[in-house]
Formats: structure tokens, sequence, C-alpha cells
């Protein structure tokens, strides 16, 4: 008696075990963009619509908002949320499209180092902000004309 | 009397032009244009035209038919840039004042005019174990029952008849290969939401791989390819929104 052969099936690689970073790319920018969505759009409503709208921007505008912490975690979030959100849908543009893996592997390394650079610096800026540093006698006249006299 | 010259200009054959991407193995180091006059009536298809190059003008020319009903999913080819089953389309449904364009389906090995290999397109179909695993033994002399309402989750998928039509509109698999492509993921779909079926699990394991669904970027082009009219950009996100739930 014959019996019919088992389905031609290519035994199935395991996947690696580990995080599953496709997943979870795929999850954080569903995620960060609704939470983006609205950073995004309360920041430009803030900054353009409300009381004297694009014309109160000026350095003491931004000055006043860092030292808020509430603003200070708003901007942090945003920057985190949109570059990460940024970089990883360029990372995906250059899997679909790189032609080569060695292409592939230094345009991601270059996405990888411009997103991680913008974060630091802008991370420090938000936390290490001082519009009124301690400077010579002689650049007094450098800073601007809220700070108290030193 | 109006209606009697009407049908009599339908029945009449009118001449319309074929631009075919051929490609001669033997012959050709690349694929060239080659175009063809052919007479036609407005109720023939793509396939007949081609019929009639073969056996009138050129019989080299080279395409892949078997039932020429849709249904065996032989002759899906790019005609005027989409991808369609020459059986199915028909040439009064065209702009029959331009030169119509067919060419072989994209992303694949091009063997001969308008055929492709499809192996690495059943490789990923088999990847995907689209057969019954099933690990209950239905009643002596019965079979395993299931509902209308357990059916109708994956009746849509139920209608893939193969032709690639689907997976070689996705720019993804143009440029990655290695993507399982949405006719794997539609097969997948129609097991891994089967009631009767108890590995559900495994293939949603292989699919939630680098190369599985979440390289699917919703373009949709898949679904617009459809010649059944399935709805594959609806059921890849099925997919994926139950390996995030882990069960179907």
């Amino acid at each position: 008696m014959s019996t019919i052969e088992a389905p031609r099936s290519s035994p199935t690689p395991a996947r690696r075990s580990g995080v599953n970073w496709e997943k979870w790319g795929w999850i954080y920018m569903r995620a960060s963009g609704v939470v983006l969505v609205v950073l995004i759009f309360g920041h430009l409503f803030i900054n353009l619509m409300v009381g004297d709208g694009v014309k109160a921007i000026d350095f003491a505008f931004v000055a006043g908002k860092y030292a808020t912490p509430f603003w200070q975690v708003w901007d942090l979030l945003m920057l985190w949320l949109a570059l990460i959100h940024g970089a990883n849908g360029m990372r995906t543009l250059v899997n679909d499209y790189a032609s080569s893996p060695r292409l592939g592997g230094v345009l991601k390394g270059a996405i990888f180092a411009s997103a991680a650079i913008l974060i630091i610096l802008g991370t420090l800026v938000i936390f290490t902000f001082d519009p009124c540093p301690a400077v010579p006698a002689d650049q007094f006249s450098l800073l601007p004309s809220f700070c108290p006299p030193q | 009397m109006a209606a009697a010259t009407q049908t009599l200009t339908a029945a009449d054959a009118f001449t319309i032009t074929l631009i075919i991407r051929r490609f001669l193995p033997d012959v050709d180091d690349e694929a060239r244009w080659e175009s063809f006059d052919v007479s036609v009536y407005s109720t023939d298809r793509i396939l007949d035209a081609l019929h009639k190059i073969k056996w009138e003008q050129d019989g080299t020319l080279s395409f892949r038919r078997s039932c020429a009903h849709g249904i065996c999913g032989s002759d899906a080819m790019r005609i005027n840039g989409r991808n369609r089953l020459a059986c199915k389309t028909l040439i009064k449904d065209l702009d029959i004042t331009q030169p119509i364009y067919v060419e072989a389906i994209k992303g694949l090995p091009l063997e001969k005019d308008l055929i492709v290999d499809m192996e690495p397109f059943f490789e990923a179909f088999r990847a995907v174990k689209p057969f019954l695993i099933a690990n209950s033994t239905p009643e002596a002399g019965k079979e395993r029952t299931q509902s209308v309402a357990q059916r109708a989750i994956f009746d849509d998928t139920t209608k893939c008849i193969l032709c690639a039509a689907c997976t070689t509109s996705c720019p993804v698999f143009w440029t990655d290969g290695q993507y399982f492509g949405p006719a794997a993921i539609v097969n997948a779909h129609r097991f891994i939401f089967d009631s009767r079926d108890d590995a559900a699990d495994v293939r949603l394991d292989i699919l939630n791989d680098k190369e599985g669904v979440w390289r699917c970027r919703t373009t949709f082009n898949c679904t617009e390819a459809c010649p059944r009219g399935i709805e594959v950009t609806k059921a890849i996100a099925e997919v994926k929104q139950a390996v995030l739930r882990g069960k179907r």
C-alpha cells in the first residue's frame, strides 16, 4: 500500500530568540505616532496661536519655556519620540531599497549616528540651558535684557 | 432598428496594438518590446489576443495559461502597468485607442517572454505550512465540524488561486525577494484563522520574522492587483494583530 508523501515544505528556520526588533519597531511607530500627534500639534498651538501667537517667539519666550519642568518634559518627549520615529522610518526605507547589505549597513549607520547625536545634543540643551550664565564683566552686554544684574 | 445596428457594431472586429515585452533566452541578451497588430472583437480578452498572435503571427510567443477562466491562476501578467489575469481582462475595458502594454509579472526571475520562474513564490508559500495541521481526531465516521461564523472569518482568503499577481505587485517584494510576500501571508491567514487547525502559533511565529508581516508597508498594491478580489492588505493586518495577541 502506498501512502501519500507528506506535503513538501521546507523546514522552518527557527526564529532567533531574544528581542524581536521588527515587531517592537512596528509597535513603536504606531504608539509614538499617536503621542506625537498630540505633542506636535500642542507645541504648534502653544507657540503659534495662543496669546500674541508667532510674534511672541523670541529668546525670552524659549528661555521661559525651558525654565518650566512641564515644557522640559514635553520637548524632551517630542525630541526622543520624533527622532527615533523618523530614524526608524528611514531604517525601514533602507531595508526596502538598499541594493547591497554593505550600502544598507553604511546608510543605517549614518542614520543611527545622526539620530543619536541630535538626541544627545537636544537633551543636553533642554537640561542645561541657562539664559543668564555667569560671564566676565566685559560681556554683560551680551546677556539678554531680562537677566538680573550680576 | 438602432439596437440591431449596435449589435452588429459590437460583433465587428477591430484592430488593436499589443506591445509585448519579449525575451527569448536563446536569442536575446535583454528583454525588448515588440509590437503586434491583432484583429479582435470587443468580447475578446487579452488572452484571446495573445492566442491570436501565437497561432497566427509568431509561434515563438510564450505565456502560461491553463483553464483560461480565471481559476487556475496561470496567466497573471502586467497589462498596462497593472497585474491582472489575461483571461479576465476584457479588451473593451482597456483604452484601445492606445497600444496595450503586456509584460511578465515583476520580481520573479524572467525565463521567457511572459513566463517567470515561480519557484521563489512557491517556496514562500510552502514555508507557511499551507495545509491543515490538526491534533484532534474527529469522531469515527464524522468530519471536523465548523460553524458558519467560524468559516466566515477566513472565507476571503480561501479564494486565493496562487497566481502571484499580489506578490509581484508588492514593492517590498521587488527589492527584497526574502519577504514572504502577500500571497504566502494570505494562505497562512487561511489556516491561522481556521478553527479546525491547531498550528496557528507555529505559523504566527514563522511570520513574526524580520522577513514576515512586519515588512508590509500597507501600500495596498496587493489588494488592487488581486483578480479574486481578496482584501489582501486587510488579511495581512489581521495576521499582524494575531501575532501581537500571540494567538488567532
